[in-house]
This record gives structure tokens, sequence and C-alpha cells, in this order.
């Protein structure tokens, strides 16, 4: 899957449309007995691998479960603070399901919020007048296109950086969303965006889009 | 019909097989509004409500399927209502004439409108201005691109005018909330 998101912010830089479109990494389950041989910290809302990578567990990688229940945040299930749990030898043996933190709703929110406020930086830093905002963010493991409407609003999509036919994507993206979500009365602008048929005519040019390939002609 | 990659000369009106319907439901439109409003001013003010709501939809569409760019100026905004949007929309072309000195204002002349096929107002709706519809959507889309404007019938066929004249006139730039780089 080379295409990984899409994201569409809306004019007050409120994100109304999130898509994950890869499958995510296989998440490691091991069993521990005491004593713990990882070193682990808390970190934000959760508990992160410090030191110790073996068998698929890296530095990084959070703590998603233990004993087949999911953790909420840095506490069990059933409400006990995981480092503590954790360092007591009478609960080994323990089942601990690791894997890469999955961004949360909230933290996406935040992110694109983000995004929209830096996204002008690129037009105020420019020496010439009238310049765009930031049209393309680059890392090793992807490349950001961002396209903003006249009206205002932000077409996000995360990529593999070789795809190509990206700007033909966005420009797909803003026309699939003036049908399928501006043209359903029931569908209020600036707000969430929930309509099926969106996410599945969204879905259709994602897939087109990968199957024209980093070497195909442009989609 | 798609646009692929211009815009489409082929208007999305056109296309329909039976623009009768469509003549028709604006007319029920009208007609029930007339019935739930008592007097001609509440109509006019609902159907440019109404405009509005599918103003604010509309330009999205029209920006996705026509690609162009922002406009400059007035005569600028002028030229792609009349020559892209409504061709697009309702496949006529207006004429634009009747520039003020200061460029602020133009008119817009319709030969011929497709909301009043077959229409006739009768007496006691002397004051209703029928296709004010049309003033709402155009106020809507504008304001989207950062435009506010005026939007409002001055000669009406259907009041007994040789022509159907929009005046649109340029009020001022919106500037919160302008998209990054439009500063």
């Amino acid at each position: 899957m080379a295409i990984f998101s899409v994201y569409v912010v809306n004019k007050a830089g409120g994100l109304i449309y999130q898509l994950d479109h890869y499958a995510p990494r296989a998440d490691t389950e091991k069993t521990f007995s005491f004593p713990l041989d990882l070193v682990l910290r808390p970190h934000d809302e959760r508990v992160v691998v410090a030191f110790g990578q073996r068998d698929g567990i890296r530095v990084g990688h959070a703590v998603l479960a233990i004993n087949g229940a999911e953790v909420n945040g840095r506490f069990t299930a059933d409400g006990k603070d995981v480092l503590e749990f954790l360092s007591n030898p009478a609960n080994y043996p323990v089942s601990i399901r690791f894997g890469r933190h999955r961004l949360s709703s909230n933290e996406k929110l935040m992110l694109a919020s983000m995004f929209h406020s830096l996204f002008a930086i690129g037009s105020q830093l420019s020496p010439e007048v009238g310049s765009s905002g930031i049209e393309m963010l680059e890392t090793d493991t992807f490349k950001l296109h961002c396209f903003q409407t006249l009206t205002g609003i932000k077409f996000m999509v995360l990529a593999d950086p070789r795809q190509t036919g990206i700007d033909a994507l966005l420009r797909k993206i803003y026309e699939i969303y003036s049908d399928f979500a501006l043209k359903n009365p029931f569908y209020s602008l600036e707000m969430p965006i929930r309509c099926e048929l969106f996410d599945q005519n969204l879905k259709l040019a994602l897939e087109v889009a990968e199957k024209a390939g980093p070497f195909g002609p442009g989609s | 019909s798609g646009a692929q990659g211009g815009f489409c000369w082929v208007s999305s009106f056109s296309c329909v097989q039976n623009s009768e319907l469509f003549t028709l439901t604006y007319g029920a439109l009208v007609t029930q509004l007339c019935k739930d409003y008592e007097n001609d001013d509440d109509v006019n003010k609902q159907l440019d409500k109404m405009g509005y709501n599918i103003g604010v939809r509309l330009i999205e569409d029209f920006l996705a399927r026509s690609n162009v760019g922002r406009c400059h100026d007035f005569r600028e905004t002028a030229d792609v209502i009349a020559k892209i949007a409504f061709k697009m929309y309702l496949g006529i072309t207006p004429s634009i004439t009747n520039w003020s000195p200061g460029g602020d204002e133009f008119s817009l002349i319709l030969e011929n409108n497709p909301l009043v096929d077959f229409v006739e107002l009768p007496d006691n709706h002397s004051t209703l201005i029928y296709s004010n519809l049309l003033c709402g959507v155009l106020r809507g889309a504008l304001e989207m691109v950062q435009m506010a404007v005026d939007v409002k019938f001055v000669q009406d066929t259907l009041k007994g005018d040789s022509v159907t004249e929009i005046r649109m006139k340029f009020i001022r730039r919106i500037e919160d909330n302008l998209p990054a780089g439009e500063e």
C-alpha cells in the first residue's frame, strides 16, 4: 500500500475527515518471567520501551495490552498502574503485547490543527508575494502532499516517497468531496464528514492511484 | 458530464434528459413557499437564503471541475461567472454590460432564463422575485472565495421587461479567515 493516509481539514483548521489506508505493522506479544529484561518508562500517556530490543520488540514500542486486555494509557484494563504492576514479581509470568502506538483521534485532531497553522508559514517565508502555503512535507518514510482550495479547505495525502500521481489524486479527492459530501443535503459544511458514499469513492480513488504505481503514468 | 483536466463545455444542465423536471421542481418550490409564507417579501428572502446554501456548496463543485484560478479583479470574476459558471449550470451565457465607472458594478443580461420557462406571474404576486434563488447562489458562492457582493434582479421578463437583468455589486473583500497565501 503506497498511499498511507488522507486528511481533510476545514477552513478553521479542524480535522473533518481522516482515513488510514495501510495495514498496521504486526504487534508482538510475548510471555515474560520476572524480572523483565526490557526497560520501560512512561512517555506522555503511555508506557514505552526505553531500552532492550529483541524478538520484534523495538525501542519506542508502547505497551498495548497485558494478559490479553488492552491497556488504558498508563493503566491496565482494571485500573492498576502498569509500571507498578510489572514491578511486582507476584504478577508474573505475564503476557505483554508491544507495538507502535497508533495515533488516537485526538492526537490526529491536534496534529491536523498544528499543520494548518504551520501551512501558513510557507507563504509567510516566501520572498515572493502571493506564494502558496506548504505543498509538500518530506521525511525518509513518507511524503505529505497538501492541496488548499480557493475556499480554504485542505486535502492532505501521506504517501510513499516514490508514489507519483498525487496531484491528480488530490484534485480527484476534491471532486469526491464536492459530490458526496457537499451534495448530500444532510451534511453540514465544516463538520466531520460521515458519508458512506464519500468513504467508498475515496477508497476507490486511492486504489486507482496506487495501481498506477510509481513507474506508471500519472493517473 | 465529467471534466477531463479542463472544463466541460457541455453544460451539466443540457445533459439532463428532461429539463422540464428541473423547471417544474423549481416552480413547485416557489409555489409551496408562497403558500407557507404570507407575503412576497418573505418568499423572496427564503429564496435568497436557500440560494445562499446552494451557492456555498456549488462553488466547490465549480472549482473542482472548472479548475479556474483565483480572480484578481471584478472583471475577471464577471467573465468567469457569465462564460463558465452560467454555461456549466444553466446552459446559458449571459452578456456582461453596464459597468460602473469604478469597475465595482456590472449587469448580467439573460436573454432567456431556464427557471421561468412556462411561468407567468399572477397579479397578486407582483413583488415576487421568482428567480431570487439565483441571487443567493451567486452571493453564497462568491462569499466562499472571500468576496462580499450584492446581487439583485433589476429587470425581469416575468414582469414585462424585455430582458432579465441581474445587477452585481462588489462590496468588499472578506478578510477574516483568509486561506494562507492570500493575505
